[in-house]
């Protein structure tokens, strides 16, 4: 994995695939990076609504010029705007909707995921302390958890692994994966290879995957031109 | 009828003292009430604990307390924004403490702590760093944190409206974590945008009840997140 690999996804078709999943009706939170670039990907006959955990349930794009009020702003601390239909509430209620069971699925990126679903996203393990924001309460409380992120690191080492090694964000909660390489499931029976890049082979996945993949039924990931 | 404004910044936040903790509103810049934040600088006063979700943006509010050295510690949950240099010059310096606090456990203790509860179980941060030297407690069939309830001796936070009473609207994402502290604190001080007559504001939106509210100061619209030092 040294050599460019061209065959990977870009950061907006790895977005692009995950808001395939992205189910009609679903109230879903948006983590920083990658997963704020779902929102433009969503079907348009879907109605997906989108929470920031600064109390805006219904966050809408960035304001049009001369659109913009200073005290709308997402999580990402980015101007932006509400939906029709969207609710303000102050800081313990947002956090009532993640914890209570509220959040179809929160789309966040990951440093590591462990086979058993243990998302690690807060603090890199060479740093004494990290801003752990709302990414704990928001793992705990989400009915599932979406990663996203680079299949391996820069030196080309496994992000998904069988023994954890970061710092844990929470546990057992990652239900499925989506890496410029691959689609994969978290499922009882263990890691589920669901599809890959368009050029990549079910092996080259599993090479640079620290667990093992159950690779009985593998599509390939549908990539818009 | 008793009116809660006060007339000067300094009748608004002369009583906070040196050594004081203090619940700070604001998610970035939004909410943050910099007017009072300048009263509290202006007073020099030091070693205060402050309980607020950022570490400060730039040179201003949050970020103007820790730079003329007023913080001795600080409780949040997002310190390393590269908006607060400010902040990590200080820590990094050794002159400034720091708890971190999951955000929605940091909403729900100040909550807890403005509800007369002593603190709650939560799922969040169960088995992780952050949960390290506290309870964990076994019920219904698993296992929770135990994290007891903050509170301040004071409380700034910065509202849209409010009425003689202190009853008090907010306006968009600035209201985040503004309604929990005003409840959490021994003397609440609201800066306003704009006071109202008694009976203006509707009973059924009011968010936060005067109740909450001991004094408020009213600054009129500004744009948040420009410098003003001392006048």
């Amino acid at each position: 994995m040294s050599e460019q690999n061209t065959n990977l996804l870009t950061r907006l078709q790895i977005a692009a695939r995950a808001a395939q999943d992205m189910e009609d009706g679903w109230l879903v939170n948006l983590g920083i990076g990658m997963p704020t670039m779902i929102p433009a990907y969503i079907p348009k006959d879907r109605d997906v609504m989108f929470h920031s955990e600064n109390g805006l349930i219904g966050m809408g794009p960035q304001p049009a010029e001369g659109e913009a009020d200073q005290d709308l702003i997402s999580a990402g601390k980015e101007l932006v705007t509400m939906v029709s239909g969207g609710a303000i509430v102050h800081h313990a209620d947002s956090f009532a909707v993640a914890r209570g069971g509220r959040l179809d699925c929160a789309c966040l990126g990951a440093f590591q995921v462990v086979a058993n679903g243990d998302l690690c996203n807060w603090r890199l393990p060479n740093q004494k302390s990290g801003s752990v924001g709302g990414a704990m309460d928001i793992a705990a409380g989400s009915k599932r958890v979406f990663a996203m992120m680079t299949h391996t690191d820069r030196d080309g080492g496994a992000k998904i692994v069988s023994e954890r090694t970061f710092p844990l964000t929470a546990m057992g909660v990652v239900t499925r994966i989506f890496t410029d390489m691959a689609v994969i499931s978290i499922t009882a029976d263990g890691l589920v290879l669901d599809e890959v890049a368009p050029g990549l082979t079910k092996d080259e996945v599993q090479a640079v995957t620290d667990a093992p993949l159950i690779m009985d039924n593998v599509g390939e990931i549908a990539v818009a031109a | 009828m008793k009116n809660k404004k006060s007339a000067t910044l300094e009748d608004a936040v002369g009583r906070i003292q040196d050594g004081a903790t203090i619940l700070v509103g604001g998610f970035g810049q939004p909410g943050v009430p910099e007017v009072l934040i300048d009263g509290v600088c202006d007073l020099g006063r030091r070693n205060l604990t402050i309980v607020t979700n950022n570490a400060g943006t730039g040179h201003s509010g949050i970020a103007r307390l820790i730079e003329e050295g007023c913080v001795g510690k600080l409780i949040c949950s997002f310190p390393w924004a590269k908006e607060s240099f400010v902040f990590k010059e200080l820590y990094d310096a050794g002159k400034i403490d720091l708890e971190i606090v999951p955000q929605g456990t940091l909403s729900e203790r100040i909550r807890a702590g403005g509800a007369g509860l002593g603190g709650f179980l939560t799922p969040t941060a169960l088995g992780t760093d952050l949960a390290e030297g506290k309870p964990i407690i076994e019920s219904d069939g698993r296992e929770w944190v135990l994290e007891k309830a903050l509170r301040g001796d004071f409380a700034l936070i910065k509202a849209y409206k409010t009425d003689p009473r202190g009853n008090l609207i907010y306006h968009l994402t600035a209201r985040n974590f503004n309604p929990v502290m005003a409840m959490a604190a021994d003397f609440t001080i609201a800066e306003v945008q704009e006071d109202v007559a008694i009976d203006e504001l509707d009973p059924e939106v009011i968010v936060t009840p005067g109740v909450f509210v001991d004094t408020y100061f009213v600054t009129g619209w500004y744009e948040i997140g420009k410098e003003r030092k001392a006048s």
